[in-house]
């Protein structure tokens, strides 16, 4: 018999202690896994989201605000800037490129953005089918959303006033889809685009009771903020603080915001980390405890073993592989209890269309909790190891 | 088979022990008797090259024991040795067929499941393969032990205390049945006791003329005059 296999038939010997263990282990590493692919997946949804925007401008405000608004799409706006304001920006001779982004309905909690033709190629997203809209009224639906609300290309809808579920319905003036993404793996999968131009009809069409006041908003119009390029890197020195203080708007830099975001989360993730800590520091002393028993009751069959000729170096092969089976299978365990937690945690935010995280991932981070696990394990099983390389045949023989 | 000459061995902070000689040949059978502490124990310890003597020589099996390497003295009890603990030690977590697995796993030899059930059947247990020890009765339980003892064919076979807490009759077929095999094996059988019936038994037996009695002394008593201890 291989030794690895004698090893999995002692562990089991005592399947209640041994069952006790790999949950203990599993739970620490599960805890660990979780926190692992949340902060992989978060840092990844906001490299993807960010890519190619410097700042982004809009009304005074919060300035993390602005940006999970305008970035991300899981915050509400602080208020609008004026149209007028946008052909500033494009003058600014530090700026490369503007977005506008205008916010203001949605379709069943599915935000509705008007933008320009800039916004799906910012992302490198393609259109999987029909094409991008070429007058106002039209959408192209992001992948999530095209599935989850079942849209095809032709269909019509009206959208709702706000941007949660539920609000005023904008019965007269029906959009059209006339695209839908391909899945991007960013903000645009859960987003319907369409164009600056539409969010305004629908709401010129509501409000204007006469052509005056239609003249009156057309003159007023505005939009909710702007994602800005820079052309040079240098340009975070000064544009930012152009911005804040020569006009009634606020520049709001991403890395910035979203780092001290981190920073807040991280007081979070810092308990969870020690909690996780903590329960694989029980789990180590459960497994210590464990074996140390295990020697203790086993002594004289292992100390029968070498006098069946087994050398020192084999009892011991045959405790450590107790400690690697219960490392092995916490580690399984552990991984899969911690990727599932991570799909609850992203079917759970999915449901109010906020999805930054979810799925099935693997990165290379991850590869620490099964080493972890054969570390914990192995390191609680030194010193009984050390006793069983210890055990006295002479005891086995003087035992009356 | 086994030869010792003027062998001792020394335990810190204690009396030296002193081992009377013997020369036991091939197939022999040795009756190892004599008080508790007179070092029973570290005589059988010696022979299976757990320990190494203070002085004196010591060959087992064809093997200079005191010139044995210490790495290569595992691998020699495996294969020269079989072992018949007094408490029967089995383990309770695998089969009867696992136990014996046991004996060739310690040799590191490859499992050999013919050889197991060949064992098995000699002893007249092949049905009991696949039952686990908490199955078995005493006397079974004792030829499980017996069979992993000399599953790998030893040339001796080292008994400790065999007919402990056994009753009369189950003391007489243990033993018949541990002269038995040693005989059918050739081996060199090594009984370690200090039940008086072992000796009664033997002494009825077939084997009675070929046993060599070694007693062992106390080791206070050895200053003594020899006829004081005997009377």
């Amino acid at each position: 018999m291989k030794t690895i296999a004698l090893s999995w038939r002692y562990l089991w010997s005592r399947p209640l202690n041994a069952a006790l263990n790999v949950l203990l282990l599993s739970l620490g590493l599960a805890s660990i896994t979780f926190l692992l692919l949340v902060s992989f997946q978060l840092s990844r949804a906001f490299d993807k989201d960010l890519q190619g925007i410097d700042v982004v401008v809009g009304a005074k405000g919060s300035p993390m605000q602005l940006i999970l608004c305008g970035v991300f799409h899981i915050d509400v706006p602080t208020g609008n800037i004026p149209l007028k304001a946008l052909a500033t920006l494009k003058a600014h001779p530090l700026v490369q490129s503007v977005i506008p982004i205008s916010l203001g309905d949605n379709l069943r909690g599915f935000r509705i953005v008007g933008t320009s033709h800039d916004y799906i190629p910012h992302y490198q997203a393609t259109l999987a089918q029909g094409a991008d809209w070429n007058a106002p009224m039209q959408v192209v639906a992001g992948a999530t959303v095209a599935r989850k609300l079942g849209l095809q290309l032709g269909m019509q809808f009206a959208g709702s006033h706000g941007l949660g579920n539920g609000g005023h319905l904008h019965g007269d003036t029906l959009y059209t889809v006339v695209g839908i993404l391909a899945p991007s793996d960013t903000v645009l999968d859960r987003l319907l685009v369409t164009d600056t131009a539409s969010v305004w009809k629908v709401h010129e069409d509501y409000s204007a009771q006469t052509a005056e006041d239609r003249a009156t908003m057309e003159a007023e119009r505005e939009i909710t903020l702007a994602l800005v390029q820079y052309k040079t890197p240098l340009a975070a020195m000064s544009f930012p603080r152009y911005i804040n203080t020569s006009t009634q708007m606020q520049a709001a830099a991403p890395a910035v915001e979203i780092s001290r975001l981190l920073n807040m989360l991280g007081v979070g993730t810092d308990v969870l980390r020690a909690f996780a800590g903590v329960l694989l520091l029980t789990a180590g002393l459960s497994v210590f405890i464990a074996l140390w028993n295990a020697v203790r009751e086993r002594r004289a069959d292992l100390a029968l073993f070498r006098m069946l000729g087994a050398t020192p170096a084999k009892i011991v092969s045959l405790l450590l592989g107790e400690a690697l089976w219960l490392g092995l299978l916490s580690a399984i365990l552990g991984v899969a209890g911690g990727q599932g937690l991570t799909l609850l945690i992203g079917w759970m935010l999915q449901l109010d269309n906020s999805l930054l995280i979810g799925g099935i991932a693997w990165p290379s981070e991850l590869w620490l909790v099964p080493l972890l696990a054969c570390g914990v394990s192995l390191a609680a099983a030194l010193l009984p190891a050390l006793g069983a390389y210890r055990v006295s045949v002479l005891e086995l023989l003087q035992d009356r | 088979m086994i030869q010792t000459r003027s062998l001792t061995f020394n335990y810190p902070g204690a009396a030296p022990l002193q081992f009377a000689d013997l020369d036991a040949a091939q197939g022999a059978l040795v009756l190892l008797s004599g008080p508790s502490g007179c070092g029973k124990s570290t005589w059988l310890a010696l022979v299976a090259a757990l320990v190494v003597p203070a002085s004196g020589t010591l060959n087992v099996a064809g093997q200079d024991l005191t010139r044995l390497q210490r790495a290569r003295a595992d691998a020699w009890r495996a294969h020269a040795i079989g072992f018949l603990p007094q408490k029967l030690h089995l383990s309770s977590a695998l089969t009867v067929e696992q136990n014996l697995g046991m004996a060739q796993w310690a040799a590191a030899e490859p499992e050999d499941r013919t050889r197991i059930h060949a064992t098995l059947n000699q002893l007249g247990i092949a049905d009991l393969a696949a039952r686990k020890p908490a199955q078995l009765s005493g006397g079974q339980a004792q030829r499980v032990a017996l069979a992993r003892a000399v599953l790998l064919q030893p040339k001796i076979i080292l008994a400790d205390e065999p007919t402990a807490s056994l009753d009369d009759a189950s003391a007489h077929s243990a033993l018949t049945l541990l002269l038995d095999t040693a005989q059918r094996l050739q081996a060199t059988l090594v009984i370690a006791t200090h039940d008086n019936r072992v000796a009664t038994l033997i002494a009825s037996s077939a084997r009675a003329a070929d046993c060599i009695a070694l007693k062992l002394m106390q080791p206070a008593q050895l200053a003594q005059p020899a006829q004081e201890i005997r009377a």
